[in-house]
């Protein structure tokens, strides 16, 4: 009986604190879990508008962007930051967002802002490339290899770990630079010769650069890894013994990588469209802008916003990477991934 | 109190509870995806898809459930029939691993077997090998072996609890009658043992059936299970119907089992009289005896505390500046990842000092574990002298477990993402998702002990005049209260390791261990690397405390059953 008791008590509890209402205005923002901004940034923030923000992680990129989808009828944030562009197009159809045109934009190259209508706007990007391991091919007396086709070549055989694009946005985009090079007819005879060169294909990045790489601290057996241009400068920033020079490079030879660039917009249905455009334009201010890399391990797409000197000494980006239409992606990735499966996996 | 109440009472906490928290918001996201406009997008492909996960799914978790038992076995007799040094540390050993999320484990895993694991570089080195003669990641074969680390403590536990209540006299009474030790085990013992046999393997088989993170970081793309294949349609193809089948397949796939395994307990429940702890403990003294005893001491220590040790050595050790070279990988010794994990380089929002991961983890596992002990010791006493409504009642509580951990994660955030229940954002729902996993381990814990317990003791306490309350402190609590602290300890590791439900609902203000070590091995570099292996060996020590101490608990009244 007491138990009966105990537990009606606590339920009660529960859904009264649920309901009460709470001291402080407060912006909801939902993100991946990857996101990341200095505390000072994000107080300055608090200070200049009287508001308390709130994060909400809700997983990596795809979780995150589901979440949102499936509770739009009563959004549980203001502002959803994290959607990158082989995802857009689906938050685009699911109608979630509120349109913004930010006068921060004027800022953003053209190249960036891929919703004409604005209800996402760009934030950050990456390349996502394969990175070498200088120690190896120095050691092994090997030429790096410089474009795709190169990885296919005996003398790498083995040598290259993926992930899968079913699972991990890298593996995704490193699919969809090759279907970019080899087009769509050609992509999959490609795979068929990686395949039969030992490529080696693990679900997560966790996985392909801890365990698999063999530049990273899990020092596995694989030199080459797809990650991010990036990388490079992260493994110099948070390396165990002070470097000073990056241990591994990004192969950016044309088409070898793509172009991974993240959204925010404002969720339908806020009870705070003012705040959130604050919030909004503040992301893509620079003082924000310029938290992004050492936080995140992106590129601000601000092009006012000056990058760190880790970046600038070790991180490369890509001069052209792979980029396709919105329309493309939506319309071939799931058929582009099962393709993909077929004839790597199975 | 009327008559009809009387029988429901004990079910009312529970059966609130998991119509709220479960049924609801399960069948809310199950409805979204599987109403009749969306089933037809379910084509020939998709049904064969299905078929196909679902064949490898059981396939896999049969093999597991097998292997675990052959170890598991043993082990539980090793450890209530035999006495020996460490053997408090041991046991506390071989239940770790219940509580290490997935990612750490495959780290343990890749240390000691991956391609550049121990293992490997010492036959290597050894037979100047050019290449690395263990492969064993990415096989079914390390899919097995991780399960079989994951859940022997399973059976160690439940199996162990019932042959430590197991009435000597029995097994004497068969050996005074001529039969061979052999004899006694398989006519007597084993058959005595069955309820909890079976409980331990429904349970194992179940964890193994709905199985993820083994699937996804030690398997590798080569495997689908039903719960992998079902984050593949429901988070990255958005294809809700194909995911709201295959969750249901995975759940009517338990459903079924639980109905098997009720049925099979309810014949086979057993009594026997409650024995004051360790009276049947001896030292090995035949050669046998000792044969048996070094064996299952050196096979457990080797595949429990070798992946585990791999984690505090691997945080202690930092890589010289020659990597990349094979086979040459010097070593040195540094305590640098633990003092920076007290240092907010990047001054992050999210940052979250070690002390207070450890609080926030502790404080979801005090709750978790009042929770889940408050639901299920009624349940479990109901459970105990089953009527109708307990045969018809008992399956739905195992359900929890089979049930898909991302579909209920969407289920609630449909269901808790408006008032009155807007709870996606409160941290309450943490304790409360790990209850749901923790219950069926509680009550499957509480429940044979209750059991056992013979009716002739309460109605010899009753006639000599005590009262009813007084019957349950002298007679039902000194014997539950062993099987009280084994079930603690399972809702304890079930919470402090719980990472998927975790991650759900999460909020930055309160993040637990598990999800800073998910942080650190999100972002390149040494100095994250070390930190999330320090982060798990903090992570592994504090759950060895945790178990440590719950078990040395003397609960007041336990006597010494």
């Amino acid at each position: 009986m007491k138990h009966i008791l105990l537990i009606a008590l606590l339920l009660t509890a529960i859904l009264l604190s649920a309901c009460s209402p709470k001291g402080p205005v407060m912006l909801t923002i939902m993100t991946h879990d990857s996101f990341s901004a200095r505390e000072s940034v994000i107080t300055a923030f608090e200070q200049a508008n009287n508001v308390k923000v709130v994060f909400l992680k809700s997983g990596d990129a795809g979780a995150a962007l589901n979440k949102a989808i499936l509770s739009k009828d009563s959004p549980l944030a203001d502002v959803f930051y994290g959607v990158d562009n082989t995802f857009l197009s689906r938050a685009l159809d699911a109608g979630i967002y509120e349109p913004y045109a930010s006068p921060l934009l004027a800022k953003i190259p053209a190249e960036f802002q891929l919703d004409p209508q604005n209800h996402a706007l760009p934030v950050d990007y990456g390349d996502i490339c394969i990175n070498y391991d200088k120690a190896y091919f120095t050691a092994h007396n090997l030429p790096v290899p410089a474009t795709l086709e190169d990885l296919a070549k005996p003398e790498y055989s083995g040598l290259l770990v993926v992930e899968n694009p079913a699972t991990s946005s890298p593996g995704l985009g490193f699919l969809l630079a090759t279907v970019k090079y080899f087009g769509p007819d050609g992509y999959l005879d490609y795979w068929r010769s990686l395949r039969a060169n030992g490529v080696v294909v693990v679900d997560g990045w966790e996985t392909a650069y801890y365990t698999n790489f063999s530049a990273s601290s899990g020092h596995g057996p694989q030199p080459l890894v797809v990650t991010y241009d990036t990388s490079p400068a992260a493994e110099v920033i948070y390396a165990s013994t002070p470097l000073t020079d990056a241990p591994t490079a990004s192969i950016l030879g044309p088409d070898t990588c793509f172009r991974q660039i993240e959204f925010v917009g404002i969720l339908k249905g806020t009870r705070q469209l003012d705040l959130a455009q604050k919030f909004v334009d503040y992301m893509l201010g620079q003082q924000f802008q310029e938290d992004i890399p050492l936080q995140m391990f992106m590129y601000p797409v601000n092009s006012d916003a000056s990058l760190p000197q880790e970046f600038t000494q070790y991180a490369q980006t890509a001069s052209q990477p792979a980029t396709f239409d919105l329309a493309v992606i939506a319309a071939n990735r799931d058929k582009w991934i099962a393709d993909w499966t077929a004839a790597v996996l199975h | 109190m009327s008559s009809w109440l009387r029988p429901v009472l004990p079910w009312l906490g529970v059966s609130i509870f998991l119509s709220l928290f479960f049924l609801y918001p399960l069948a809310r996201i199950l409805w979204l995806g599987l109403n009749t406009a969306a089933l037809k997008i379910l084509d020939h492909a998709s049904l064969l898809l299905a078929f196909h996960s679902f064949l490898f799914t059981f396939y896999q978790a049969a093999l597991s459930t097998l292997l675990t038992l052959v170890l598991g076995l043993p082990a539980a007799f090793l450890f209530v029939r035999y006495d020996f040094q460490g053997k408090s540390l041991l046991r506390v050993l071989t239940a770790i691993p219940f509580m290490l999320p997935t990612v750490v484990v495959a780290a343990g895993f890749n240390a000691l077997l991956g391609p550049r694991g121990w293992v490997n570089l010492g036959l290597m080195d050894l037979f100047h090998l050019q290449s690395a003669p263990v492969s064993i990641i990415g096989t079914l074969g390390v899919i097995l072996l991780a399960h079989v680390f994951y859940n022997t403590t399973i059976v160690i536990r439940l199996v162990g609890n019932a042959l430590s209540h197991l009435d000597p006299c029995l097994e004497q009474a068969a050996r005074t009658l001529g039969a061979a030790p052999p004899r006694v085990l398989t006519h007597v013992t084993l058959p005595l043992l069955r309820p909890s046999i079976l409980a331990a393997s429904i349970l194992v088989f179940i964890f193994d059936f709905t199985s993820f993170g083994v699937i996804l970081l030690l398997g590798g793309p080569g495997f689908s299970t039903l719960e992998v294949e079902i984050y593949k349609q429901a988070m990255q193809i958005f294809n809700l119907p194909l995911a709201g089948l295959l969750s249901l397949i995975q759940l009517l796939c338990t459903l079924a089992f639980s109905i098997l395994y009720s049925r099979i307990v309810s014949r086979n429940a057993v009594t026997s009289a409650p024995r004051a702890a360790g009276t049947n403990l001896r030292k090995a003294c035949t050669f046998r005896q000792k044969f048996f005893l070094g064996g299952m001491v050196l096979l457990l220590l080797g595949l429990f505390l070798l992946p585990l040790v791999s984690l505090p050595l691997r945080s202690l050790t930092r890589l010289e500046a020659d990597r990349g070279q094979r086979g040459q990988v010097s070593y040195g010794i540094t305590g640098d990842y633990y003092t920076e994990l007290f240092i907010n380089r990047s001054d992050s929002i999210f940052y979250v000092p070690p002390f207070e991961a450890i609080g926030n983890s502790l404080g979801y596992a005090a709750v978790t574990v009042i929770l889940s002990l408050a639901l299920g010791f009624p349940v479990a006493s109901a459970l105990a002298r089953p009527r109708r409504l307990e045969r018809l009642l008992d399956p739905i509580l195992m359900l929890p477990l089979g049930a898909s951990a991302v579909t209920l994660g969407l289920g609630f955030i449909v269901t808790f993402n408006r008032p009155p229940m807007a709870l996606v954002t409160s941290p309450l729902l943490v304790p409360l998702a790990h209850t749901l996993i923790a219950l069926p381990f509680v009550i499957r814990s509480l429940q044979p002990a209750l059991a056992s317990i013979p009716d002739r003791l309460r109605q010899a306490a009753a006639s000599l005049g005590a009262s009813p309350r007084r019957v349950w402190f002298a007679v039902d609590w000194p014997i539950v209260a062993r099987a009280t602290i084994s079930a603690a300890v399972f809702a304890f590791t079930v919470s402090l390791g719980e990472f998927g439900a975790t991650s759900l609902v999460v909020r930055p203000e309160y993040p637990t261990m598990p999800i800073a070590i998910a942080r650190f091995l999100s972002q390149p570099g040494g100095m994250n690397y070390g930190q999330a292996m320090a982060m798990a060996t903090v992570l592994m020590v504090v759950c060895g405390i945790g178990i440590l101490l719950i078990e040395r608990l003397r609960l007041p009244g336990a006597g010494e059953f």
